[in-house]
Parts: structure tokens; C-alpha cells; sequence
């Protein structure tokens, strides 16, 4: 997109080049320019930003769009106007669509679907294994061609040792990460909530953290061996934050992520049978957050995502057991992981900001999360000293399966800028995205 | 009648909400039910015009028959519902069989489940009272009503110094869970024993003993509670079989001998003859198995009463 814009007077946090501090931003052609010649100002279209944080767009590495298949849970349409809502401004989606993008000509439909309804960017992940069922390989090569970032089966996890290593090693001669949601199934047969004193109180099935440890561990192992990159998805065991920690120390190309609801919420917030808090990994004990909240300060877990997966209100609206796992997260991120780190006192909003930008974009190679001249004018305006309710009409999700619902949250998106173009005004999308 | 007017609860869901002085009305009210049991015309007029619907979508015989009982005695008309002859079978979710319960012009749900929380979950929908007879393997607060109520009756109210072994599958038990509570607010001593796999040390943060010792566990109990081994709820096997289970931790006249004199043995049944149980013990003076099964019929009376009755609605200014 040609054109110029320049935002002003805003408090610049760019923690890729270590800024924080007020001053103007320029676009150009839809990338960020250090400044303009003046026959370039003569045209400039100003965004007034006094008050207000300008960061880099928020960067989301786990997100379920639920298209092909699932439209009714969510679109690709709908789910980039949550990330834009959310201040994101790229999403790596995940492959367990229907049908799963098991094959590169699921892919070229999202790549289509992309290009006709998206308003952010979108990065497709492939399958490990055909139909995610951990058996034989999925055409790696051929997702690679087509234009995959990772392949995972996320939701599944390869339980057979021998296909997990050659998965890993086959897609590292393609330098395809490998993104793993760690679980041991014969642990967690019929499990829905963590194992310990709430599953008991409930007389729930319990999810061990050792069926995490264990998946993590063998993980290690097997980039250990292969040399491959293999990040872990959503981790939330403090044994295993312990062993990725090691693993780090030991040069092994492990990283790992955190979600804004592990952080913020426990086991027991599940005291009311609440489906909208029904997730996989399930939601752990305060001693678990702890660590994992530890293990984000000090880098040991790389970065937030969101594991954005939506679900209508009739299926979550059922028995407990019955229930689908999974929430909503684009939308709340940002507020729920400022409100448990900057305001928790963990951490200032310049490492939030980090843990949401450069640092998930870091892991899968993707070149966003800064504010360095040159980047694409993938840019968010956020203002942290104004607080919002998250209301089910007001969500731009289909889905509306969010444990914050009626819940006043700290910090606001007050503008959302991908490629130069203004998608987000802080209350709707704006038609002007180009797209119906 | 003044302890029903202080009864304010429409739902029975479960007895960790209850307080002491709760758990007090109903057993005063069973009291006085019981009492009529030995008459010839058992009747009585309480709940005449009211509907109570059994809501049963998993297998009972003496849970569901007591309801039934407990109703009729109380002249409410009952109709059961099973799970495999509901529309449930048809893909109707359960909020919508409930809520056409509702629409039907039922005064009471009675709800048996195999998933936990099912009671609370539907009290949410609709209006009418929801009794919880099972879910899953989180409570079974008639169940606990009538093993303490009978306990209550052999020790005159009092459960101070009293210690109570509940032996068998806790993990998967809704009649643990519900009897430890009500114990426990008793102020009854509480001790867990059966296999490791089966009684998790964890249960120790609900404020009871854990012991995998039968011997320790029996030792001076002044009452034991058995529990069926519950294959339907297992995934995997958590022993290895029902014989060494039976030989590890069956109740047998040697180890009952560890009881304390005069120690009542209890089962919420269905028992299993040679499992958890020798036949001659379930037989016993010291069982009061069918005690329980008749005290259960007063119980449910009782719940059905205060809770169709509920004083649940605010008290004007002027009686304040």
C-alpha cells in the first residue's frame, strides 16, 4: 500500500532495539522508514498517539482458525479480525483443521482463503503425521513447497518414539521446526482437569503433570540426537520447566511457550464445573504458575501464545466430561498477560511487549516483532492505563468460549496497523482493510 | 415445623455446601418420618399434587427405587426416566431434556449422571429443585445422608471420638467423597485404606487419614464403611485382580476382629459377596446394611420435603 503515515508523540517500546521512549514513527509504502523527505509529508496522514503505547504488532505462534471445516467455530475472516482486535498483527495457525492440512492442497486453500478474508498476516503449519494420527508421515516436503512455517499436530501428540525421530529428522533437512503438544495419552486416558486436590474435590478424571515431563523429556532427547529444533507448545508443569531449563543449559535446540491463561489462572478456578475453563493442558496448580511465570522472566520459556481455539456456546454448554477443551485468547492476551505480569509486578511492559513480538517471531524465523526502518508497518497502539470489559457481542471471535467474560481488564488496543494500513480503531474493524 | 422454615435451600447438590445446623434438619426431619414407617396407612399428604421426576442416565436399582418410595409416601406423583429410553439417545443435549422436565410441569429433578457436576450444571438452567442422587464420582449426598443418619441413630447423635474406616475404590467413589464431608462436619475422625492405586495420599487434603495398612486402619474403629470396587469406573486396572484385592483388603471375620467391640459394618451396596465382603459378616449382627436401605427411604423424604418447600423467598422488610 503506497502512502505515508507518521504517529506521533507516543511512548515507543521496541524491545528488539532496546527503545522505550517517546517519539514519532514514519511509514512508507507499507514499511517503517526512519523519516520522511518533505514532498512525503506533504501527504502524511498523522495518528495523534499522546498517551499511548506504540509497539511492534503482537505476534501470536499458536492459533486455531478453524477453517477448512470448522466455519461455524470460526473463520479464517473472523479469527484475523480477533487478532487485529487482540492488537495482533501475524498468527502462525495450526493444522487440525477438517480436513487437516495434511497436504499441500490444504494449504494452497488457506493460502487462497487468506489472501481473499484475512485483515492480518497468516502463516499456515502442516501436519507431522497423516490425519494427525501419528502414524505414517504427512508429505512434509510437499507442505514445506507450499508454504508451511512448521509442521505440528497439535492437539495430538506423536506417541510412537521411531515416527516422532524421523519426523524430526526429515523436516530438519527441510529447517521445519517441529511444534509438539506434550502429552502421554495412556496418562490422561478420559482426563479433564489437572490431577491433584480439584480433581479429587470434583471427582474429576486428573491430567498428571508427568504426562507433560515425560513427552517433554523424550522431546529433548530427540533433538538432542537429531540436532532438530523442537518447540514445545503451551507448557505448564514445573517439572518440566525444569528440564527445558537443563536442556537450554546443554545447548539443545529446545524452545517453549507459555499461555496467557496458564499464567492466570489455577486448578482452582474449576470449582464451578465452568466449561470456559476447560483446556488442554489443563489449567495446574498455584506452585506450577509460579514456576512458569519464573520461567518466562528468566527466558527459559521464550514467549506467550495464545492457543486461540475456539468452540460455540452449544458445545461448551454441556456436562463437564462432555466438553470441548479450549478458549478464546486473541482478544484477552494482551490484557490478561499485562494484568498477571506487568501489574503482578513480574516484569515492566517493555519484556510483556518482548514476550509478544520478537521473541515468538524469533522461534519459527518469521521477520515481524520490530520497529526497526525497514520492517513492515505491522504496528499497535495500546493504551495500559485503560481498562475495558470483554463482552461476548463485543468479541470479533465467532466463539465466544472465554473464562473472562463480564471482566474488566487493564490495557486497552486502541489501533491496530498491518502494512501500513490502520485495521483496528480500538472499537471495530474498519472497512477500509479493503476487505467485505 | 420450625426447622423446615429455617431450611432456605431449593437444591440438594452436594454435602461439602451444607453446614452442621443443614445437615441437623434434615436428620430431625427423617426422625419424625421414620417414626411412621411402622403404620399401616404409610402416606402421607406433604407433596400431594406435586410431579417428581427421575432423572436416572445411569444404572440404579436402590437409589432410584428409595426416590420413587420416598416420593410415593409423600403423595408426590414420580415418573423415572432411564438414560437408554430417554432422548438422550437421540443426540438431545441433557440442558434440553431437563429443560423440557421443565416445560412438562415437573415440581422436582432428581438427577443420577456418570459426569461430575451434572446436578450443579442443570440447578443453573432450570428453577425447580435439583437433587443430586450421583454424579460421576464426585458426590452422593442421600447416600451420605442416610449412612451418618443411621450412625446418628446406634450413637444417639453423638460422633465426637468416634472413629470411622471407609475401605475400598475411594477414587472413583461419590459415596467417599460425600461421607467424608458429612463426617467430618459430624465431627467424626475419618480414616481412607484400600490400595495405593485406589486411595491416593492426596485425599489427605480434604483433612482425613490415609492409610494402605489394614490392620492400622481397622484397628479401634467404631464403624467401617465398605465400597464396591467400581470396574464400570476404571480405565485401566489399578490392581491386579479382584481375588488378591479380596485377599490384600477384603473384609473377613479375622479382620473384623480388629474392629473395636460392637463395631457396625456398613455397605452403600450393591455388595459383592466374597469381594469386599464375606458372605457370613454382610449377614451379621454388626451389619446394619439394610438399616441403611430402609433409613434411606426417610432421607429422601426428607430432602424431597425441605427442598420442594424451600424458604427461598426474601423476607420482607417488615419481618426482619
Amino acid at each position: 500500500m503506497s502512502g505515508s503515515l507518521r504517529i506521533t508523540r507516543g511512548r515507543i517500546i521496541d524491545p528488539y532495539n532496546d527503545r522505550d521512549e517517546e517519539g514519532d514513527i514514519y511509514v512508507l509504502n507499507g514499511q517503517i522508514v526512519s523519516k520522511l523527505t518533505r514532498s512525503e509529508e506533504k501527504t502524511v496522514e498523522t495518528i495523534d498517539a499522546t498517551g499511548l503505547v506504540v509497539c511492534p504488532g503482537l505476534v501470536d505462534i499458536h492459533v486455531h482458525l478453524r477453517e477448512p471445516g470448522e466455519t461455524y467455530k470460526e473463520t479464517i475472516a473472523s479469527g484475523t479480525r480477533a487478532a487485529a482486535a487482540g492488537g495482533f498483527t501475524t498468527i502462525v495457525c495450526m493444522p487440525n483443521t477438517a480436513p487437516p492440512a495434511d497436504n499441500a492442497g490444504t494449504i494452497q486453500y488457506i493460502h487462497d482463503t487468506v489472501r481473499r478474508d484475512a485483515v492480518v498476516n497468516v502463516l499456515p503449519t502442516g501436519c507431522i503425521t497423516v490425519g494427525m494420527r501419528g502414524e505414517t508421515l504427512a508429505p512434509i516436503g510437499s507442505l514445506k513447497r507450499a508454504g508451511v512455517i512448521a509442521i505440528t499436530d497439535d492437539g495430538f501428540c506423536v506417541q510412537n518414539n521411531e515416527i516422532m525421530r524421523r519426523a524430526l529428522e526429515y523436516a530438519h533437512m527441510f529447517d521445519l521446526p517441529l511444534l509438539d503438544h506434550c502429552q502421554d495419552y495412556n496418562l490422561t486416558e478420559e482426563a479433564v482437569i489437572n490431577e491433584g486436590e480439584w480433581s479429587l474435590r470434583l471427582g474429576l478424571r486428573g491430567w498428571p503433570n508427568a504426562a507433560e515431563d515425560i513427552i517433554v523429556s523424550r522431546n529433548i532427547i530427540l533433538s538432542s540426537y537429531s540436532g532438530a529444533h523442537i518447540h514445545l507448545q503451551h507448557i505448564t508443569s514445573a517439572y518440566a520447566i525444569d528440564l527445558i531449563k537443563r536442556a537450554k543449559q546443554r545447548g539443545i535446540k529446545i524452545t517453549a511457550e507459555a499461555t496467557p491463561h496458564h499464567i492466570s489462572l489455577t486448578e482452582a478456578d474449576l470449582n464451578t464445573y465452568n466449561t470456559n475453563f476447560k483446556m488442554n493442558p489443563p489449567l495446574r496448580t498455584k506452585q506450577d504458575q509460579e514456576a512458569l511465570i519464573s520461567a518466562l522472566m528468566e527466558g527459559t520459556i521464550d514467549c506467550i501464545g495464545t492457543d486461540h481455539a475456539p468452540h460455540t456456546d452449544y458445545e461448551k454448554d454441556k456436562e463437564f466430561d462432555y466438553a470441548p477443551n479450549g478458549i478464546v485468547g486473541l482478544e484477552t492476551a494482551f490484557s490478561v498477560s499485562f494484568r498477571s505480569l506487568v501489574e503482578g509486578g513480574h516484569c515492566d511492559l517493555s519484556f510483556l511487549i518482548s514476550l509478544l513480538t520478537y521473541k515468538p517471531s524469533k522461534i519459527l524465523s518469521i521477520e515481524r516483532g520490530t520497529l526497526s526502518p525497514g520492517s513492515a508497518a505491522d504496528i499497535t497502539l495500546l493504551n495500559p492505563k485503560e481498562d475495558w470489559i470483554c463482552k461476548p457481542d463485543t468479541l470479533q471471535s465467532i466463539s465466544k468460549n472465554s473464562p473472562w467474560l463480564g471482566q474488566i481488564l487493564p490495557g486497552r488496543i486502541m489501533c491496530t496497523i498491518v502494512g501500513g494500513k490502520v485495521i483496528w480503531d480500538g472499537e471495530k474493524i474498519l472497512p477500509s482493510s479493503g476487505l467485505v | 415445623m420450625k426447622t423446615e422454615d429455617s431450611w432456605r435451600r431449593k437444591d440438594l447438590l452436594t454435602i461439602e455446601d451444607l453446614s452442621l445446623q443443614e445437615l441437623e434438619i434434615i436428620f430431625q426431619t427423617a426422625s419424625s418420618f421414620k417414626k411412621t414407617l411402622g403404620r399401616t396407612q404409610k402416606k402421607l399428604p406433604s407433596l400431594r399434587g406435586k410431579t417428581i421426576v427421575n432423572l436416572f442416565m445411569e444404572p440404579s436399582t436402590r437409589t432410584r427405587i428409595a426416590f420413587e418410595i420416598a416420593a410415593k409416601r409423600l403423595s408426590a406423583d414420580v415418573v423415572s426416566v432411564m438414560g437408554d429410553a430417554s432422548s438422550l439417545v437421540k443426540g438431545e443435549t441433557l440442558k434440553d431434556t431437563a429443560r423440557n422436565v421443565v416445560a412438562l410441569n415437573a415440581d422436582v429433578l432428581v438427577i443420577r449422571h456418570s459426569a461430575a457436576g451434572s446436578p450443579y450444571y442443570l440447578s443453573r438452567i432450570v428453577d425447580i429443585p435439583v437433587i443430586n442422587a450421583g454424579d460421576g464420582s464426585h458426590e452422593h449426598p442421600t447416600q451420605a445422608l442416610l449412612d451418618c443418619f443411621t450412625l446418628r441413630e446406634r450413637w444417639e447423635g453423638d460422633f465426637s471420638n468416634k472413629k470411622i474406616t471407609i475401605l475400598g475404590d475411594i477414587l472413583f467413589s461419590r459415596v467417599a467423597r460425600s461421607n467424608i464431608w458429612a463426617l467430618k462436619k459430624l465431627g467424626a475422625k475419618v480414616t481412607l485404606v484400600g490400595p495405593s492405586t485406589l486411595v491416593p495420599e492426596s485425599f489427605s487434603c480434604l483433612g482425613v487419614e490415609v492409610s494402605h495398612n489394614l490392620k492400622e486402619a481397622l484397628a479401634d474403629a467404631d464403624a467401617v464403611m465398605l465400597l464396591r470396587i467400581q470396574h464400570e469406573r476404571q480405565t485401566s486396572t489399578h490392581f491386579p485382580s479382584l481375588g488378591e484385592y479380596t485377599s490384600m483388603f477384603g473384609l473377613n471375620q479375622a479382620r473384623a476382629s480388629w474392629l473395636k467391640p460392637g463395631a457396625l459394618i456398613m455397605h452403600p451396596g450393591p455388595i459383592n459377596r466374597g469381594v469386599e465382603i464375606d458372605s457370613v459378616l454382610a449377614d451379621s449382627e454388626h451389619s446394619v446394611i439394610l438399616t441403611q436401605v430402609t433409613n434411606g427411604i426417610v432421607c429422601r423424604m426428607a430432602v424431597l420435603l425441605l427442598c420442594s418447600n424451600a424458604n427461598i423467598t426474601t423476607p420482607s422488610p417488615e419481618t426482619i
